[in-house]
């Protein structure tokens, strides 16, 4: 992830921030330009933090940023409203992790980024 | 437009780690099998599906690389970019050329050169197909996407791990039988249930394998296949080719393939048929849990109920739907960029009656698809005997 990208993309991963279409209504995470409805104008809307797995694995062979992390839970969460994202699952342990589960989304380190280690981070989900 | 077939195939001869081989040397004897099989000495065009080149083997520009070592300097020659899908959209790009009459013999090829990094490089390269910023950023591997489908579908229809086995057990039983395959050997439910497991609930026996191959074939109109060639001439009756969000979490219905089912009702469309007039399928089985939710997005079953008919044997050989008689991508192996050809070539040979020990009789028509990612890209193409 190099920096440029990172530093751009802080409002969604850092706030949670999405586009509202001021036409339909439909929320974009993250946000876009255009909506399905033709719609170009958005509002910024923060997610809601709480919500619930939709579906999760628990990864065993990780990508190599991640390969220390091994094995970790991902799921995807549909938070209330209705928009769905990836998050990994912690705080759980692992056999515990079902869907449905409740979680709320917290912000946490997610990986160290190449040999200098730049810090990313971004949002875990932990049982509600 | 012209009615289009398709008069030559080929693939380099056995698929699987080939250290001893290029990107450029896998690409050319592919390629020359297909004409040679199609009895051509030159081409008009040519496309290449090919995924990740440049990840994989540090190498782009491949279609100039590629037709120049072919020994076609200056032939207009495209590479083509779909993630995994790439070698059957290939397919439909020189369909498109031959169809529109700007082009008379067009050569489509498909390539992947996976093992020239190790295996966290070949992972890295292959995520790039899922979205990197939303997906990738939290630890997503392709496995675990498709996990996730799995999980889903699971949940919502009781499919059982065993039904995924199933899924393997059976394409090894096929790719047993063909000799071009990286693992041609069968293996049982216990050993699939028993191997390690790489994203719950898949294990490595559920996934395709990291594989170096290429596979090509040979397009012309159809009116003048029969005096280029003295074999059986195979139409390009239909294809259809669609979309939807790369990213899993944007999907409507997690256990659906939406861009399967648009790209298939456009294949089926143009060739004016239903699936239950197909003889033979060749699916994009990447994992076990992908065969069983392609079938159902192709129309093959009803939803939730293609991990009943694997068990039921209705996707074997000699069942109502055969499914994957190649081995499909579990055991024949999966070079990405040369997949969505390499079915399109078993169909030929299908159709061809040329398909030696795993032959399915009175295949008059099969079908193949092709996708790209955890299903934002899919291409479908109707084959069937001239």
């Amino acid at each position: 992830m190099p920096s440029a990208s990172y530093t751009r993309e802080i409002p969604q991963r850092y706030r949670l921030e999405a586009g509202k279409c001021s036409s339909c209504g439909k929320i974009y995470y993250p946000p876009r330009l255009v909506c399905v409805c033709g719609g170009r104008d958005f509002e910024t809307v923060a997610l809601s933090d709480t919500g619930k797995v939709v579906t999760y694995t628990i990864i065993r062979v990780g990508p190599s940023d991640f390969v220390e992390e091994v094995p970790y839970g991902l799921g995807i969460v549909e938070v209330d409203g209705g928009v769905r994202l990836m998050a990994q699952l912690v705080d759980v342990p692992l056999d515990d992790i079902k869907t449905g589960m409740p979680v709320r989304l917290e912000f946490r380190k997610i990986y160290q980024e190449g040999e200098a280690g730049i810090i990313c981070y971004g949002h875990k989900a932990v049982p509600a | 437009m012209r009615d289009v077939a398709i008069i030559g195939v080929g693939a380099n001869p056995k698929w699987g780690e080939l250290w001893g081989r290029s990107l450029r040397d896998i690409f050319v004897e592919a390629a020359l099998a297909a004409m040679d099989d199609a009895g051509v000495d030159r081409i008009d065009s040519m496309y290449v599906g090919c995924m990740s080149s440049g990840l994989f083997a540090g190498q782009e520009h491949i279609g100039s690389l590629l037709a120049d070592y072919l020994g076609q300097r200056h032939l207009p020659a495209t590479r083509i970019e779909t993630a995994c899908a790439s070698g059957g959209v290939a397919v439909k790009m020189a369909a498109l050329e031959v169809a529109s009459g700007h082009a008379d013999v067009v050569l489509a090829g498909g390539v992947e050169k996976m093992t020239d990094v190790g295996g966290a490089d070949a992972t890295y390269a292959l995520g790039t197909a899922a979205d990197a910023e939303y997906e990738c950023y939290h630890g997503a591997t392709f496995p675990g996407l498709y996990a996730m489908i799995a999980r889903a579908h699971m949940d919502r229809y009781g499919t059982t791990a065993e039904m995924l086995a199933q899924v393997a057990v059976k394409n090894h039983d096929n790719g047993a039988l063909n000799p071009m395959a990286q693992y041609p050997f069968k293996i049982t439910a216990e050993r699939v249930l028993n191997s390690i497991m790489i994203a719950d609930p898949l294990h490595i026996l559920d996934c395709s394998p990291i594989t170096d191959g290429a596979a090509a074939a040979v397009l012309c109109p159809l009116e003048t296949a029969k005096k280029l060639t003295k074999k059986q001439p195979v139409k390009v009756a239909g294809f259809g080719q669609a979309t939807d969000a790369i990213q899993l979490a944007q999907r409507e219905d997690m256990t659906w393939l939406e861009s399967t089912a648009q790209a298939a009702a456009r294949a089926y469309e143009m060739a004016g048929v239903e699936a239950k007039d197909i003889d033979l399928f060749e699916v994009h089985d990447c994992f076990t849990i992908a065969e069983l939710v392609v079938m159902e997005s192709l129309g093959l079953v009803g939803k939730g109920e293609g991990g009943k008919a694997t068990l039921e044997g209705r996707t074997a050989r000699d069942g109502d739907i055969p499914v994957n008689a190649s081995g499909g991508l579990k055991s024949k192996g999966h070079p990405v960029g040369a997949t969505g050809v390499a079915q399109v070539m078993e169909v030929v040979k299908q159709l061809r009656g040329e398909a030696g020990d795993r032959q399915i009789k009175d295949a008059k028509r099969g079908l193949t698809q092709n996708m790209g990612g955890s299903g934002g890209s899919s291409v479908v193409h109707i084959l069937e005997v001239a």
